[in-house]
C-alpha cells in the first residue's frame, strides 16, 4: 500500500507575510509622490528634469554595478534605486545644472550603496551621501537658490529661509518666512523639502502602513523642539520659535523620509531612540551654532555611522535574562 | 475581562473555520499500524516483542528504560510482522513495530482502572502515568511523567493547563475541550495533586471563548481557574504563556520547574485522566486533518501508528495538485515527503496544500520587524548571521539557544530569508561545539 505521491520538503515556518521588500520600496515611493507633484507646481520644469535625470543615472548607475557583479538584475527593480533617485533629486536646489544631478546620482549608488555591497549592506543613507558629495564638491552650485516661480524676484540673490536667520539676522528684521509659506511650500529650497504639508500627507501614509518606525520622526522632531524652544524662549528677539525650526529647510522630509530609512537606521526600539534623539539634537546644534544655516544631511549621516554600533549594544532584553534558575 | 497576553508575537490568518465545527470523528483502523518506539522527546523505548507475536490493543510493546523517554503501547490487537526500520515523521527511519490489525480491537486483559482517582498519591498517579506512555500532546511530546516529578528543590505551586492552540488552522485541541471538558479538568486536579500545587489554571484564547465558558460552567468544586487569553501566536509557547498568566520569567536556559510552575497541554490532561482512571494507555490521538489540500477537512480520532495516507483517503483524498505535506501546525509543523509516515503521539495535526513558487530572496534590509516581534526578545537577523558567518560564539551571545523556532520572525520577514533555518542550524552547532568541549 506504498503511495507514490513525493512532497516537497522545506523547513518551518510555512505561513508568511504578504510584505516584501519590492512592496515596502514602492510604498515608499508612493508616499513620496504628493511632495514630488508638489515640488513639480512649484518650481515646474526646472524640477521635472532634475526628477528625470536623477531617476536615469540612479538606474543605470544600479543596473553597471549589479552586473559588474554578477547580481541578479531583479534588484534593480526592488524599488530602492528608485526611492533614492527621488530622494536625491528632492534635496537639489532647482537652478542645479544637470550635469552635477548625473554626478550625484552616480555617487549616491555607487559610493552611498554598492561600494559596501549594495542593498542592505550600505552604512549611509545612499541618496544623503550623493547630497553631500555635490555640497562639497560643488558647494556655490548647491547653495544658489531659486524661487518658486510664483514669486517674482531675482534669482541671484533670493535665499532659503533657514539661511535668511542665520546670515541676515531675520528674527530682528522681520524679514523672516511666515509658517503658512514654510508649510504650503511657498518658500526657496531645494524642490521637494519646501512643502511640508505634501510631505506630512504622504508621511501619515508611511505611519499608517508601519513602514516606518515612528519613534524616529518622534525623536526627531521632539528633540528639536525641546532645543530650539529653549533658546526662543531665552531670545525670542534673536531666536526662530520651534515650530519655524520643524517647518524650515530638510527636515520633515529628513525625519520622515531619510533617517526612518530601514538600512540605515537602528533595529531595536531603544536603538532607535537614541539614534533620533541624537539626530535632533545635532541638527539644532548646528543651526543655532554651527557655520551652515542647515544640519539635517550631516546629523543624519553622522548618526548613521553609529548604528552598527547602537545594533550591538541597544540590544533588546531576552525574555528570562532577569530571573534566576 | 482584560485578556491578558505576551509581548510582541505576531496575528496570523488562523483559517481554523475549515473544521472548528466538526465533530471529532473515530476513524476505523488500518489492516496494518506502524508503530515506532521512538515517539518522544528522549531515548527511544526498547521493544518487548517479536515478529510473530500475538499482541493484544493496549498491550505495553516498548518499553521506557530511562527518564527521558516513554512506553509504546499496541493500538490494534493482532500478530506482530516485523520490528524493524520504517518511516518516521522526524524524516529518517526509526525503529517500530508493524502489527497486523485482526480487527477484534481486543483490549489487554490486564488493563484496569481506578474507582476513586483522586484517593492515589503523587507517586501511584506519576507510576501510572509513566506507565501509560503518555507524552505533551501539544507537540512536542514531552515525556509528561518527567513534568509530574519536580527537584525537590523547586516547590511547585500552580499547573497551567494549556488549551491556547495558537498555530493556524489546528482545532483538534479545540473540539477535545467543548467534547470532554470533564476529564480535561479532573486529569488537571490529577496534575495537581501529583506536583502538590495549590492550583490550578486554565488557559484559552479567546477565538475559542465556548470553551472557556464550558470549563467555567464544570469546574466547580475544583480549585480551577479559568483564564481568557488574546488570539495571538505564539500564545501556547510554554515560557510566553507562563509570562502572559502569572508575570513570571522563566529565566533562559531554564524549565517551567524554576518559576514553579507545570504546564501541560489540554490533550496530555485528558491522557492523564484515561490512563489513572480507567488504565487506557497512550494509543491513540485527537488530530486536525486540514488545509486546502484536503478534499473534506476534519477532526479525528485516530489510533497511533495509522499512515497519513489512511487519515487522509477518511477525509475524501487528497485533493488534485497538493505538493506539500506537514506533519503539525503551519507555522512550527514538519514536512513530509511521503504519506506512508505513522500518526504518532506528537502529530497534532495533517495538513496539505499546494505550495506556491519559492519566494524571491533578498538581503536584509534591517527593518527591524523579526524584533520588533519575537516573542523571546531576540535579534534574529543578527543570529542568522552570526550562523552564516560561522561564528557560533557570537550566535551564542546572541541568545540563539534562547529560540523556540516559533518562526514569528521569518513570518514577518519582507526579505523573505529562510531566519529559522539558519538559527536551527545554528542551535545544532553550538549544542554540539558544547558537547565537544565537555567531553
Amino acid at each position: 500500500m506504498m503511495t507514490d505521491n513525493r512532497y516537497l520538503l522545506k523547513s518551518s515556518p510555512h505561513f508568511s507575510d504578504k510584505d516584501s521588500v519590492p512592496k515596502i520600496m514602492y510604498t515608499v515611493v508612493l508616499s513620496l509622490m504628493p511632495a514630488v507633484l508638489a515640488s513639480l507646481y512649484f518650481f515646474r520644469f526646472q524640477a521635472l528634469f532634475l526628477y528625470l535625470f536623477s531617476l536615469a543615472a540612479c538606474l543605470a548607475t544600479e543596473a553597471i554595478f549589479l552586473k559588474v557583479r554578477k547580481k541578479s538584475m531583479h534588484s534593480l527593480w526592488d524599488g530602492s534605486a528608485i526611492i533614492t533617485a527621488l530622494l536625491l533629486a528632492m534635496t537639489l536646489p532647482p537652478s542645479l545644472s544637470l550635469e552635477l544631478v548625473a554626478i550625484g546620482a552616480v555617487a549616491s549608488i555607487a559610493l552611498g550603496k554598492h561600494v559596501f555591497g549594495g542593498l542592505g549592506n550600505n552604512i549611509f543613507n545612499p541618496a544623503l551621501v550623493g547630497r553631500a558629495f555635490l555640497q562639497i564638491a560643488f558647494p556655490v552650485a548647491m547653495t544658489t537658490w531659486a524661487p518658486p516661480v510664483k514669486i517674482p524676484v531675482d534669482l541671484a540673490t533670493y535665499a532659503t529661509p533657514l539661511a535668511k536667520l542665520k546670515f541676515e539676522d531675520a528674527v530682528a528684521q522681520g524679514s523672516l518666512a511666515s509658517l503658512k509659506d514654510l508649510f504650503w511650500g511657498n518658500v526657496g529650497g531645494c524642490i521637494g523639502e519646501t512643502s511640508v504639508v505634501a510631505l506630512l500627507v504622504g508621511a501619515a501614509f508611511l505611519l499608517y502602513k508601519r513602514t516606518i518606525d515612528w519613534r524616529i520622526p518622534a525623536g526627531i522632531l521632539g528633540t528639536l523642539a525641546l532645543f530650539t524652544g529653549i533658546f526662543w524662549q531665552a531670545g525670542p528677539d534673536k531666536n526662530a520659535s520651534p515650530l519655524f525650526h520643524i517647518l524650515a529647510g530638510g527636515l520633515i522630509i529628513g525625519a520622515f523620509f531619510m533617517a526612518t530609512d530601514m538600512v540605515t537606521s537602528p533595529i531595536s526600539p531603544l536603538g532607535s531612540w537614541i539614534f533620533a534623539i541624537g539626530t535632533g539634537l545635532l541638527i539644532g546644534l548646528i543651526r543655532l551654532f554651527g557655520g551652515f544655516p542647515e544640519g539635517v544631511m550631516f546629523s543624519i549621516l553622522f548618526m548613521n555611522s553609529f548604528v552598527p554600533l547602537l545594533n550591538q549594544y541597544a540590544r533588546p532584553r531576552i525574555l528570562g535574562e532577569r530571573s534566576k534558575k | 475581562m482584560k485578556k491578558k497576553t505576551f509581548p510582541r508575537g505576531i496575528y496570523p490568518t488562523e483559517y481554523k473555520t475549515l473544521t472548528s465545527d466538526k465533530a471529532i470523528e473515530t476513524i476505523t483502523p488500518p489492516e496494518k499500524v506502524f508503530i515506532p518506539l521512538h515517539q518522544h522527546f528522549g531515548s527511544p523505548a526498547e521493544a518487548l516483542v517479536k515478529k510473530g507475536d500475538e499482541i493484544y490493543m493496549g498491550q505495553k510493546i516498548g518499553e521506557a528504560k530511562s527518564l527521558f523517554s516513554a512506553s509504546v503501547h499496541s493500538s490494534v490487537s493482532g500478530k506482530v510482522l516485523a520490528v524493524d526500520g520504517y518511516h518516521h515523521p522526524l524524516g529518517k527511519p526509526i525503529l517500530a513495530v508493524t502489527v497486523a490489525n485482526d480487527g477484534e480491537d481486543r483490549l489487554f486483559p490486564e488493563i484496569q482502572g481506578h474507582e476513586d482517582p483522586f484517593s492515589l498519591g503523587p507517586n501511584e498517579i506519576r507510576d501510572k502515568v509513566k506507565d501509560a506512555g503518555i507524552v505533551g500532546l501539544g507537540g512536542a511530546a514531552f515525556p509528561a511523567a518527567v513534568k509530574l516529578t519536580p527537584p525537590k528543590d523547586k516547590p511547585i505551586d500552580t499547573i497551567i493547563i494549556n488549551g491556547c492552540e495558537c498555530e493556524p488552522v489546528l482545532t483538534a485541541d479545540y473540539r477535545l475541550m467543548l467534547e470532554y471538558p470533564e476529564e480535561i479538568i479532573k486529569g488537571a486536579e490529577l496534575v495537581r495533586i501529583a506536583t502538590g500545587a495549590a492550583k490550578v489554571i486554565i488557559g484559552v484564547e479567546d477565538n475559542k471563548k465556548d470553551a472557556f465558558a464550558l470549563f467555567q460552567a464544570k469546574s466547580n468544586g475544583f480549585p480551577i481557574e479559568t483564564s481568557i487569553l488574546k488570539t495571538k501566536y505564539p500564545q501556547g509557547a510554554e515560557k510566553n504563556l507562563i509570562s502572559a498568566l502569572l508575570k513570571r520569567e522563566v529565566p533562559r536556559g531554564g524549565l517551567p520547574f524554576d518559576v514553579g510552575v507545570v504546564v501541560q497541554n489540554v490533550g496530555t490532561a485528558k491522557a492523564i485522566w484515561d490512563a489513572v482512571a480507567q488504565g487506557i494507555p497512550l494509543f491513540a490521538r485527537i488530530l486536525t486533518v486540514s488545509g486546502s489540500g484536503i478534499t473534506k477537512p476534519k477532526n479525528l480520532m485516530a489510533r497511533i501508528g495509522t499512515p497519513f495516507q489512511h487519515a487522509i483517503d477518511s477525509c475524501g483524498g487528497m485533493v488534485e495538485g497538493t505538493n506539500i505535506l506537514v506533519m503539525g501546525g503551519p507555522m512550527m509543523g514538519l514536512t513530509q515527503w511521503t504519506a506512508d509516515v505513522p500518526i504518532i503521539k506528537g502529530t497534532s495535526g495533517i495538513l496539505a496544500w499546494k505550495e506556491p513558487k519559492l519566494a524571491i530572496e533578498f538581503n536584509c534590509i534591517r527593518c527591524g520587524r523579526c524584533v520588533e516581534h519575537c516573542p523571546m526578545g531576540l535579534v534574529p537577523t543578527q543570529l542568522m548571521k552570526s550562523v552564516k558567518h560561522e561564528q557560533l560564539e557570537s550566535a551564542e551571545s546572541w541568545g540563539v539557544l534562547d529560540c523556540v523556532e516559533c518562526g514569528c520572525c521569518q513570518y514577518s520577514c519582507p526579505a523573505k530569508i529562510p531566519l529559522v533555518h539558519w538559527i536551527r542550524l545554528g542551535k545544532n552547532q553550538v549544542i554540539s561545539l558544547k558537547r565537544k568541549k565537555s567531553s
